[in-house]
């Protein structure tokens, strides 16, 4: 069943000639997996000591408690707010490197880094209460490496610096519930201590940890990886790229670089140009070397460096099966073990880098700062020399590759209107104020064969788009959009209703703008703090007509971003839902009570097309709460006025 | 045609009960888990993961057995084994909650509808699937749906390929 809603056109090529060759991939594991455990799926199996694992009995007859005596409402709540911390703690631990990159360029211990953008460098060290005046690059990156990393470890109850951006009414909710971010090491280590057996066993308490937690990421470690990665590599401005399996060449030695940070894969895009590897790969019989991104990483160096995207998360054994692969470097994030079986089919070589992500069976090759220029150019030297291995027979490069405009930032969405800098969202709030547009939808996250393997962000970002909702993506959501046409003004406008298409016709943007990665989540934050900052549409986040959807949800890492936007005042659409399921208190109050206590809450609804009209509703909930005029055109789907969990 | 009914390879079964949730959602309205689970009265499953011994589970419903004594027991004679199929069935509508089926059963594989709905419940073969819920349910594949000389068969091949 899970193959069916596969869509992408390039990717159902790859599958069906390897199929029939027996070659094995996510989707065949995924239907050897089915049925699924029921009692996993609803989130009622406890393993948190070991008198366990315990179930509770969803049908009533058997045990309704554990061995200790928690109920399917703490296990369930238990096992949330730990998959939450984890995913915290991946996002920020990139954070946490971005920072001694920083430090390491002060102290000149690095190869191959710079400060790309000095003025954001100034911005971002006064915002931390850094000295600026009179001070040289290297000197600031220094304090501020070390600023940055004194979030982790801070131990007083003060909030943590980035987190005063937000609207005043979220910061006062936060205090109210005592769920203000402070240390970001610390709530994830509270976080992992209260979930412990014997301790929080209240859902609502517990609940306030897995807000915390998040937010600890949001307004915390991903926030942190965004600026010191604008600092580092250059703040994003639009750009075009090409993304899909067709941006591999037949006639060139084709790299790929998949993970999350931009530490690896910049300095890999740098090595790749250099004139001395170009003529070995040259003297090789090829006309050059292409590298593309896959998953985050490929957002990283897309909107900053315009490099070609290969595809999103279920395209990573995919793009090892088209043969024409000569290394693939992961690092750390979403690199599936598969990717070694792949591999190991054909002459591509898989190589690890981080010491933190090992996978069995692939070369591992040390990647570190001080020598990261050297050892990028090592890593495209076996590139090349792999290159004769490739069987010119066996290999299927799909002709798929489509045009997309990637590199929006909170800073620069409306610099094109015409505003100036930071002072910009005049436009926006009009236009959302006036009726052309209904208001921001944010589209992200993983794309996951339990839902429609990628095919149901198309649909959902089609579906508000005709509906005058602008989108904004990031991560593996904003990958399957870019391959379907939907980042490029060209195609997209048109797809856009009335109101919608006036607006990005007038700017030149299309209807749904690529924002990055999924770190990068933290520039929707700041985006919709902008627009509460410029007025008309809302004095607080849970007031601003907006939304959030990640359908395909499928890391821990997507639960710490949903959460952190539904703790700071918005609704999040999920396609199935959290492990929560078995438990009935959990799961009304994470989708009713929430929206009374911070003014967000999560739905879940897998068929793309009713997510887009639950999306849709609470918009429109939200414009007549702040009276704001009707839309200016007619709608293709009338609007309920409620949401079906009211 | 000799019976075909469920068997359990007690060398497999893990004991995880996903063939008794698979049951009960088999034998719901919505059939699905996630709405199942928010049913009233809620659906019953009939088959029970059983402890034997340290290592040692089995999953075991109703063995439709050849000469049944719940047949034998019921004095509404609501159950019956249905000769072309061997399948052992209860006739609800007739029966009278008197329990003596449940009695009967050597392996208590009768047990009672519902808090609201007493009437006596049992593996009825999944009528509706070609093969049980519970047998495509088991990740370990501990559980077989077959005729006892094909399960016999099995068995022997087992100990001999073992020796
Ligand atoms: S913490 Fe309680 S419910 Fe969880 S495994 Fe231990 S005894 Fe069972
Ligand atoms: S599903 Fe299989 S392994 Fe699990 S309890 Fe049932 S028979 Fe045993
Ligand atoms: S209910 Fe019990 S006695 Fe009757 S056929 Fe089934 S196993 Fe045999």
């Amino acid at each position: 069943m899970s193959r069916e809603k596969l869509k992408d056109k390039a990717s159902i090529k790859i599958l069906e000639a390897r199929k029939s060759e027996g070659m094995e991939t996510i989707w065949d594991r995924y239907e050897a997996q089915q049925p699924q455990c029921g009692f996993g799926l609803l989130g009622i199996c406890c393993r948190m000591c070991n008198m366990g694992p315990c179930r509770i009995d969803p049908f009533g007859t058997g045990p309704q408690k554990g061995a200790c005596g928690a109920t399917a409402d703490t296990i369930a709540a238990r096992d949330m707010t730990r998959q939450t911390a984890a995913g915290s703690a991946s996002h920020s631990d990139h954070a946490r490197d971005l920072g001694h990159t920083l430090i390491a360029i002060g102290k000149g211990t690095v190869q191959g880094y710079s400060i790309r953008d000095p003025y954001k460098l100034r911005i971002i060290a006064a915002e931390y209460g850094i000295k600026v005046e009179n001070k040289k690059d290297n000197e600031l990156a220094l304090e501020l490496g070390e600023r940055v990393l004194q979030e982790f470890g801070k131990q007083d109850d003060s909030q943590l610096t980035l987190s005063k951006r937000a609207p005043k009414r979220q910061q006062e909710i936060w205090k109210k519930l005592d769920i203000f971010p402070r240390g970001i090491d610390r709530e994830v280590v509270e976080t992992l201590a209260r979930t412990h057996e014997g301790m929080d066993q209240d859902y609502k308490n517990l609940i306030q940890s897995t807000m915390r937690v998040s937010l600890a990421d949001g307004w915390g470690g991903s926030m942190i990886a965004t600026e010191v990665s604008d600092i580092l590599f250059g703040s994003p401005k639009p750009i075009r790229a090409r993304a899909n399996l067709g941006v591999l060449k037949e006639d060139e030695v084709n790299i790929i670089i998949h993970g999350h940070e931009p530490t690896l894969s910049d300095v890999i895009v740098t090595a790749s140009q250099d004139p001395e590897l170009i003529k070995l790969a040259k003297e090789k019989g090829t006309k050059g070397i292409t590298v593309a991104g896959l998953c985050c990483t490929a957002n990283e160096i897309l909107v900053r460096r315009g490099i070609p995207v290969a595809g999103n998360f279920l395209q990573q054994e995919l793009s090892i099966l088209t043969g024409a692969v000569e290394i693939m470097v992961v690092d750390i994030q979403c690199v599936s073990p598969g990717i070694a079986q792949a591999a190991s089919h054909f002459h591509t070589k898989v190589i690890s880098t981080s010491a933190k992500a090992s996978i069995p069976g692939v070369e591992h090759i040390d990647f570190r700062e001080d020598n990261a220029l050297d050892t990028a150019k090592k890593i495209i030297k076996i590139a090349i020399d792999n290159y004769p291995n490739r069987d010119k027979t066996k290999v299927i490069i799909p002709k798929e590759a489509m045009d997309l405009v990637a590199g929006f930032t909170a800073e620069n969405i409306f610099y094109h209107l015409g505003g100036k800098f930071r002072a910009s969202y005049k436009p926006l709030n009009e236009n959302i104020a006036n009726g052309r547009i209904r208001g921001v939808a944010g589209v992200v996250g993983c794309d996951n064969p339990r839902m429609g393997s990628g095919s149901s962000h198309v649909a959902l970002v089609k579906e508000l788009i005709k509906n005058n909702v602008l989108v904004v993506q990031t991560g593996c959501a904003a990958i399957e959009c870019a391959k379907e046409g939907l980042l490029t003004p060209e195609t997209a406008i048109e797809m856009a209703g009335e109101g919608l298409k006036e607006v990005c016709k007038a700017v030149g943007i299309p209807p749904a703008l690529h924002l990055g990665s999924c770190v990068d989540n933290s520039r929707i934050l700041i985006a919709c703090t902008e627009m509460v900052k410029e007025g008309g549409i809302g004095k607080s986040l849970d007031e601003l007509p907006v939304a959030g959807a990640a359908l395909e949800w499928m890391a821990e890492k997507a639960m710490a971003i949903g959460w952190y936007f539904v703790a700071s005042g918005a609704l999040v659409v999920f396609g199935t839902p959290m492990r929560i399921s078995g438990s009935q208190a959990v799961y009304d109050y994470v989708t009713k009570d929430m929206e009374n206590i911070t003014g967000g809450k999560w739905a879940f609804e897998e068929d793309p097309i009713k997510a887009a009209h639950l999306m849709i509703d609470h918009i429109d909930r939200k414009r007549k709460a702040l009276k704001l005029a009707p839309m200016m055109y007619t709608q293709s789907y009338t609007v309920t006025g409620h949401l079906p969990s009211e | 045609m000799e019976t075909k009914k469920i068997f359990c390879d007690i060398t497999k079964c893990v004991g995880c009960r996903a063939c008794e949730l698979a049951c009960a959602v088999e034998h719901s309205a919505t059939r699905d888990l996630f709405l199942a689970i928010l049913e009233s009265p809620r659906p019953k499953k009939r088959i029970d993961t059983q402890f034997i011994e340290k290592d040692v589970f089995q999953s075991i419903g109703c063995q439709h057995c050849d000469d049944p004594p719940c047949v034998e027991a019921c004095m509404a004679s609501c159950i019956h084994k249905d000769k072309k199929t061997g399948k052992v069935d209860i006739d609800t509508k007739r029966c009278v909650a008197c329990w003596m089926c449940i009695m009967a059963c050597p392996f208590a594989a009768i047990s009672r509808k519902a808090a609201t709905e007493n009437k006596a419940l049992k593996c009825d073969l999944c009528p509706e699937r070609e093969c049980p819920a519970c047998v495509d349910s088991c990740p370990t594949r501990a559980l077989y749906h077959e005729a006892r000389k094909d399960w016999a068969k099995r068995e022997k091949n087992k100990v001999l390929i073992k020796k």
